[in-house]
């Protein structure tokens, strides 16, 4: 459902069905909506069986990259000989998105079920889920459910252990997240080894995302075929997805849709479009790592992993920013470039150094003090930041520098020639 | 040198671990394989029991889980969340991030310094009671603007209900 808002006749609700339904934390409650079936169904099964079913529906990861989930899994050595890590990211802190809050904050039980199918299906023992450290709220509803699950025994010999980040959007990056659970700075590592290798405490480990798991009790019990049905578009992208969509829009909130649901559709209907007497101008669709779409391109859009590319963009992990005609780009372009240089581990020169020069080229061009050829530098920096460091997070800055500048060139030029009253940026 | 630094230095120190806090160490202890990974956790814990984390709270944490004071000390510089000084008593974190931004966040915030009296960003009231810091994104961008009151998540906070807040915390 449009979470606070009641479900669109639109939506595909699968995930978010009991959002707003505190009943539905409790044990009890989450056991009469059927919760835990699947998880029974699972520990009856094959670890191989678990991965081939996930395999077959299709199911990718809703953290941002979209790697097939079941493919992942089967990178995990088949035959134990060290013990095998679990990693779940609920380190939620993509600017535009805050969906797996909401799973966590009205089912935790579902997260807490997704989790141990995946562990039983990579044979690990423990799982640590990584929640950030500003969700209070969705910790204490985790940890109040686990508790509870514990208590009856539900998920028999695999562990599972909350771990609370401390305010580090890096750690949200797969290797970073592995550190900081083992004590360290949340500094991502080189790849290769890649997790399944050698990730947590040296151990193989498989990390998958919150709503990526919470997806699989439901993979479980009404089979993959259904869930592989779940395409409007592209046959590579299946099931459903939560969006999350904030900004300049009549109703923000989440909403679950089809893979392949037209973007228009989920602004103008779905949300209301933008406020009363303004036009949309730009949207970001999937979380602030993503090219801005210019409004051309938000309308031809489809909601899936290879539409979104089609239209320049990426899916990212669903977090839909909307601008309308009010906003300043070059002012929330300088505050996205701000955030990259906030959150940079400072490892890669091109990220520490690129972010933050970036960021005071930016806030030049926006005090009227900026030239011409500073659009020409930050293209420059930009390609220089992007495929050249350990992790993606500089990247991130550079898609949208580069897209706010290629679609939105004259703002940026009406501050340059003195058109546009300067803003003092604090 | 705040006043509480120079206490830190010159009273005899009381360790944080002791009693139930120890045991709730060593519980955080028995949910992983090594020492240093109850870093994080063991952190929060001493910003839970006195505020804010010194020196020679680093220095304790180090004794507990067989690391260095300087390493320790790295780890609490990374992370955002853990305060090297001591703080208002409400600490108060806005998201200005681009999509609480067009929403107003930048707004909230001066409501708050204006009606708690802290001058900046950053610094606390003269009557200790609040530090007011902008932060990057809090993850609920569709509740802008979220604001975080010591542990109390709020959402969809105005301008016009900075006030009323304050005045609840206060």
């Amino acid at each position: 459902m449009g979470f606070p808002h009641k479900p669109h006749l639109k939506e595909t609700v699968v995930l978010s069905q009991h959002f707003g339904d505190a009943d539905a934390r409790t044990l009890k409650g989450w056991t009469k909506r059927g919760g835990y079936e699947a998880l029974a169904q699972a520990l009856k099964m094959q670890p191989v069986e678990v991965i081939e079913l996930v395999k077959e529906s299709g199911l990718r990861g809703r953290g941002g990259a979209g790697f097939p989930t079941g493919l992942k899994w089967s990178f995990m050595p088949k035959e134990k000989k060290k013990p095998h890590y679990l990693c779940v990211n609920a380190d939620e802190s993509e600017p535009g998105t805050f969906k797996d809050r909401e799973i966590m904050r009205w089912t935790p039980h579902a997260l807490l079920e997704g989790t141990a199918i995946a562990a039983h299906a990579i044979q690990a023992e423990v799982a640590y889920i990584y929640i950030r450290g500003e969700f209070t709220e969705p910790w204490t509803i985790m940890e109040k459910a686990l508790a509870e699950a514990n208590a009856a025994g539900v998920f028999g010999k695999i562990k599972i252990v909350l771990h609370r980040g401390a305010g580090a959007y890096i750690c949200g990056e797969e290797t970073a997240l592995m550190n900081s659970i083992e004590g360290k700075r949340g500094n991502p590592r080189i790849k290769p080894p890649f997790p399944a290798a050698a990730g947590l405490f040296g151990m193989p480990t498989t990390i998958n995302n919150v709503e990526t798991l919470a997806a699989v009790p439901h993979i479980l019990k009404r089979g993959p075929a259904w869930y592989k049905g779940l395409c409007l578009s592209n046959p590579k992208s299946t099931g459903t997805k939560l969006f999350s969509v904030c900004g300049h829009v009549q109703r923000p909130g989440n909403y679950e849709v089809t893979m392949g649901f037209p973007l228009k559709d989920l602004l103008y209907e779905m949300c209301g479009g933008v406020p009363a007497g303004r036009t949309l101008k730009a949207c970001i669709p999937g979380g602030s790592s993503v090219p801005i779409l210019n409004r051309e391109e938000t309308e031809r859009t489809l909601l899936d992993y290879e539409g979104c590319v089609a239209s320049g963009s990426m899916l990212g992990s669903g977090g839909i920013i909307v601008f309308d005609d009010s906003a300043d780009m070059v002012y929330q372009i300088m505050r996205l470039a701000r955030f990259y240089a906030h959150e940079s581990c400072a490892q890669c020169t091109q990220c520490r150094e690129g972010t933050a020069w970036t960021t005071k080229i930016m806030e030049r061009i926006l005090s009227g003090q900026g030239k011409m050829q500073d659009l020409d530098l930050l293209l420059d920096l930009s390609e220089n930041m992007t495929g050249k460091t350990i992790c993606v997070l500089s990247d991130s800055c550079a898609a949208p520098v580069v897209s706010g500048i290629k679609k939105f060139k004259n703002e940026f030029e009406d501050y340059i020639a003195g058109r546009r009253k300067p803003v003092m940026v604090a | 040198m705040s006043a509480s630094h120079a206490a830190e230095q010159t009273e005899e120190y009381r360790p944080v671990f002791a009693g139930k806090v120890l045991e709730e160490l060593q519980s955080i202890l028995s949910r992983y394989p090594t020492k240093q990974a109850a870093l994080l956790p063991a952190l929060w814990v001493v910003q839970r029991e006195r505020g804010w984390i010194s020196d020679r709270n680093m220095t304790e944490v180090a004794e507990a889980l067989g690391i260095t004071p300087a390493y320790v000390k790295g780890v609490v510089t990374f992370y955002t969340m853990y305060h090297q000084h001591p703080v208002g008593r409400n600490f108060v974190q806005v998201c200005t991030t681009s999509p609480c931004n067009i929403c107003g966040a930048e707004g909230v915030v001066k409501a708050f310094l204006e009606q708690t009296g802290a001058k900046d960003a950053g610094a606390t009231s003269p009557d200790g009671k609040w530090t007011i810091i902008e932060v990057e994104c809090l993850g609920a961008c569709g509740f802008a603007t979220p604001v975080l009151i010591n542990d109390d998540f709020v959402e969809n906070v105005t301008p016009e209900k900075v006030a009323d807040l304050v005045k609840k915390y206060r």
